[in-house]
């Protein structure tokens, strides 16, 4: 076989994980429906349910085969036929067995991963696993109940003969086999499902021309078909031309010089995206109408004058609109339903509930929610930890909670909707709040917080969020490295999104993580300094002011600082100092201030004046250079002029640390 | 980052190719024309905060934000007013864009085998990480610049941490 496979891997491993993600929440399903769990109880909705989860199984066996990714199809090989004993219910759907299957169902994803990426794979963990597999096969009784359907698929009585590396089959058809409408091809693609198959041709039964029938069938094959593959298997394919063909089987001992099996590094990971083709069918509108418009305008080329000036100030504006809707249009595909970040969640919970001994009850909400694609990949990592924290640390033991008077089981709920320019996502549990005391204990302990300093209780929740924080006594293997807090905020910080707490003691907490819409395009705020225009995301923006002398002081010769709202001291960070602009204002009553606020801190950046407000397209520094304290994008305006993007939080960060240090 | 047995970056062996020679105080450097992606007038730039002084500031190259390096001040060289003649030459290192400021652009000359000389230990005018090594081209030297350690100084840099 001459093509070359290699273009269909990709499409393969994106489908094989869907398959996996599909059959690991029917399992879940499975699991929570069945009350008491009995085998002879799957009927119904849960029996399609079972064949979902076979097909799943299968197809993955059997494209894994075609590639030659023998890890794969073997594993899959031993999961489906114990996923067959399930459907046919010749083994009961046991606590046990459901858990090993959702194992199966992780080894399988790990194995499609390190295949895909040219990782190495865990063999022991597979193997523990398959084990696991190969026992519950071998303790399923075999026989049938009495109300089972029909025997629809042949050779289910187990053949013992396996081989191990393989079959080396002689096919020797007679002359007469085209003649009942054979076809030697559909046979070796059969056989090929179960393995890698190498077909030696022979023609040495080929008459002379003169003798040549063309009716007839003269040529002869000989058959490598490697993989670990039962006997019965190879026999069936053969089983229209038993009659019709020499045959003989016999198993490979000799371990054929591979073709290279696994993939060679999956150094180029493309990826792709599936989109609602609504989508699409929109954008190719929207550019049909603007192929009208730039015909529109394109008449004005040959020559102009004053009374075409109407005509051409209105194709301008259906100019700009055109562009305005193709933007939205565009950044519309690449958004994705958040239901993706969340998919890992239940079994997350299902195994924290098991793991922690406690009783959860998850909700998600709002999961069509949309957003870009990068932010949510970048998501489930913090999503996960979050949950992680609720399980572990939130929600109270049962008995703990029918003490409390709550009900047993803890409501967990995961809500995501639109608001504004961003989406939200609350993850809110019902257990027992943040302990307040710990966290300002440590707090003190680790020099954080003055020990006499009055804080407040929701600066207190905040404290988690800082580096190195965690009030948990061990390090447990789930959570409590206070590595956690701390990396979520700064991964939604890179999204350019936040995260928030809310707690109640004794009634529960609420995370409330705040993602834009979109990584690439900010409303800025246009500002001067001198003769350099910065702009200032409008996101950070609180508000602008113009200072009267009396509200800024300088107390001590520390900063400056300027009351806010009459019961805020915030400090006044001069941006023509930060960036050593000259000719700029240096009369704080002469400029203006804008109050941002950034992680939790607010501050004033002192400037000339405001220029006006516009979204503008982010691009990244970092591509040709690096970014650099205090700016780390920049945008181009109309004029074609780069005008650099304030980063606020790295700017506060590096006005404050000059600030002491001076 | 040592200087390569096999010439600078981008050409073959033993320093054979093409170069694009500029002047920069009245010394004629080169770059391997591979590495060279544009020349252009100079133009204003946007400066960059918080940067090293040779750092002149960003420019806009067709919807790419590339950093623009004054060579006189990076090599030390006395400062002069830019001109008509002075351009922008745009450098594709490693897939990363930078633009050199130069006094002016000369030839693009071939060079043959032979004609490269290894980097004689000179108290020169210019730090010697900067320099590949020395083509003789008729009755001139020329300094093939590394480009590699520009884009080293560039990328890695000593400003404080983000």
């Amino acid at each position: 076989m001459a093509i070359d496979l290699r273009q269909f891997h990709q499409t393969f491993f994106e489908e094989s994980l869907e398959g996996v993600a599909e059959m690991e929440s029917e399992l879940l399903k499975i699991e929570a429906n069945a009350g008491h769990i009995s085998g002879s109880n799957l009927f119904g909705a849960e029996a399609e349910a079972l064949n979902t989860i076979f097909r799943a199984a299968h197809s993955v066996k059997g494209g894994a085969s075609t590639f030659g990714f023998a890890a794969i199809s073997d594993f899959a090989h031993v999961l489906e036929t114990l996923l067959d004993d399930l459907r046919e219910a010749r083994i009961e759907a046991s606590q046990h067995l459901l858990t090993t299957l959702l194992r199966a169902g992780d080894v399988l994803r790990s194995l499609l991963i390190a295949t895909r990426d040219g990782a190495p794979i865990d063999v022991a963990h597979a193997a523990s696993v398959r084990e696991a597999l190969e026992a519950l096969h071998a303790s399923s009784p075999g026989i049938a109940p009495a109300d089972r359907r029909h025997t629809a698929r042949p050779a289910s009585a187990p053949a013992p003969l396996v081989s191990e590396r393989g079959w080396r089959i002689d096919f020797r058809p007679h002359t007469n086999l085209f003649l009942s409408g054979n076809d030697p091809l559909r046979i070796f693609r059969d056989l090929a499902n179960h393995g890698t198959l190498r077909a030696t041709l022979s023609f040495a039964s080929l008459p002379s021309w003169k003798d040549f029938e063309p009716g007839n069938c003269y040529l002869s094959w000989v058959l490598d078909l490697e993989g670990r593959i039962q006997h019965a298997a190879v026999k069936e394919a053969f089983s229209w031309v038993e009659d019709e063909c020499d045959l003989r089987i016999e198993p490979l001992s000799v371990p054929q010089a591979g073709i290279a099996r696994e993939e060679e590094g999956g150094a180029t990971a493309q990826q792709s995206i599936r989109v609602n083709l609504q989508k699409v069918d929109t954008l190719v509108d929207l550019v049909g109408e603007l192929v009208i418009t730039q015909t529109m305008l394109s008449r004005y080329q040959e020559g102009f004058d004053a009374r075409d000036y109407a005509k051409l100030q209105n194709a301008l504006v259906q100019l700009e609109r055109n562009t305005r809707d193709i933007q939205e249009s565009v950044m519309r595909i690449r958004m994705l339903p958040v239901g993706f970040a969340l998919n890992r969640l239940p079994r997350i919970v299902r195994d924290l509930s098991q793991h922690f001994g406690k009783k959860v009850d998850l909700k998600i909400m709002g999961e069509q929610t949309e957003l870009d694609k990068t932010v949510i990949e970048r998501l489930a990592d913090p999503l996960m930890h979050l949950v992680r924290n609720c399980m572990d640390h939130g929600i109270e033991h049962p008995d703990e909670r029918r003490a409390a008077g709550k009900n047993e089981t803890a409501v967990l709920r995961v809500e995501a909707y639109q608001k504004g320019g961003n989406v939200y996502i609350e993850i809110e549990d019902d257990g027992r709040g943040l302990p307040r005391d710990r966290i300002l204990a440590k707090a003190i302990q680790r020099g954080l917080v003055a020990a006499d300093a009055a804080a407040a209780p929701d600066q207190i929740d905040r404290l988690i969020f800082l580096p190195g924080f965690s009030t948990a006594e061990e390090v447990t293997g789930v959570s409590g490295r206070g590595v956690g807090m701390d990396v979520v905020r700064s991964n939604l910080r890179a999204l350019g999104g936040s995260v928030d707490v809310e707690s109640h003691d004794g009634k529960g907490t609420r995370f409330t993580l705040r993602l834009p819409l979109t990584l690439a395009i900010i409303d800025g705020l246009i500002v001067k300094v001198g003769s350099q225009i910065y702009i200032a995301p409008l996101l950070s923006v609180l508000e602008s002011l113009h200072l009267p002398n009396h509200r800024v002081s300088r107390p001590a010769g520390g900063t400056e600082i300027f009351t806010y709202h009459g019961d805020e001291h915030l400090p006044i960070f001069r941006l023509h100092e930060l960036f050593d602009v000259p000719d700029a204002a240096t009369e704080i009553e002469q400029g203006i201030v804008v109050v941002i606020e950034s992680e939790g801190k607010r501050a004033g950046i002192f400037v000339d004046q405001l220029l006006g407000q516009q979204q503008v397209v982010v691009k990244s520094l970092e591509s040709h250079y690096r970014k650099v304290d205090g700016v780390a994008t920049a945008t181009i305006l109309g004029d074609g002029d780069v005008v650099l993007v304030l980063d606020i939080g790295s700017l506060v960060r590096f006005a404050s640390g000059r600030h002491v240090a001076a | 980052m040592s200087i390569s047995e096999h010439g600078a970056e981008g050409t073959q062996d033993g320093g054979v190719g093409q170069y694009l020679t500029f002047l920069l105080d009245g010394q004629v450097y080169g770059v391997p024309i591979v590495q060279v992606q544009e020349i252009r007038g100079w133009m204003s730039v946007t400066p960059l905060p918080n940067s090293p002084a040779y750092i002149k500031g960003v420019l806009n190259l067709r919807g790419t934000i590339i950093p623009v390096i004054d060579l006189r001040v990076r090599f030390k060289l006395p400062f002069h007013p830019y001109d008509a003649l002075t351009v922008i030459v745009v450098v594709n290192i490693r897939d990363r864009l930078a633009g050199l400021v130069v006094d002016s652009v000369s030839d693009v000359i071939d060079v043959g085998a032979g004609e490269r000389r290894e980097t004689p230990t000179f108290e020169g005018q210019v730090d010697r990480r900067f320099i590949d090594s020395l083509l003789e081209n008729g009755q001139q030297v020329v300094i093939v610049l590394n480009t590699a350690e520009l884009d080293d100084s560039v990328g890695a840099g000593n400003s404080q941490a983000a």
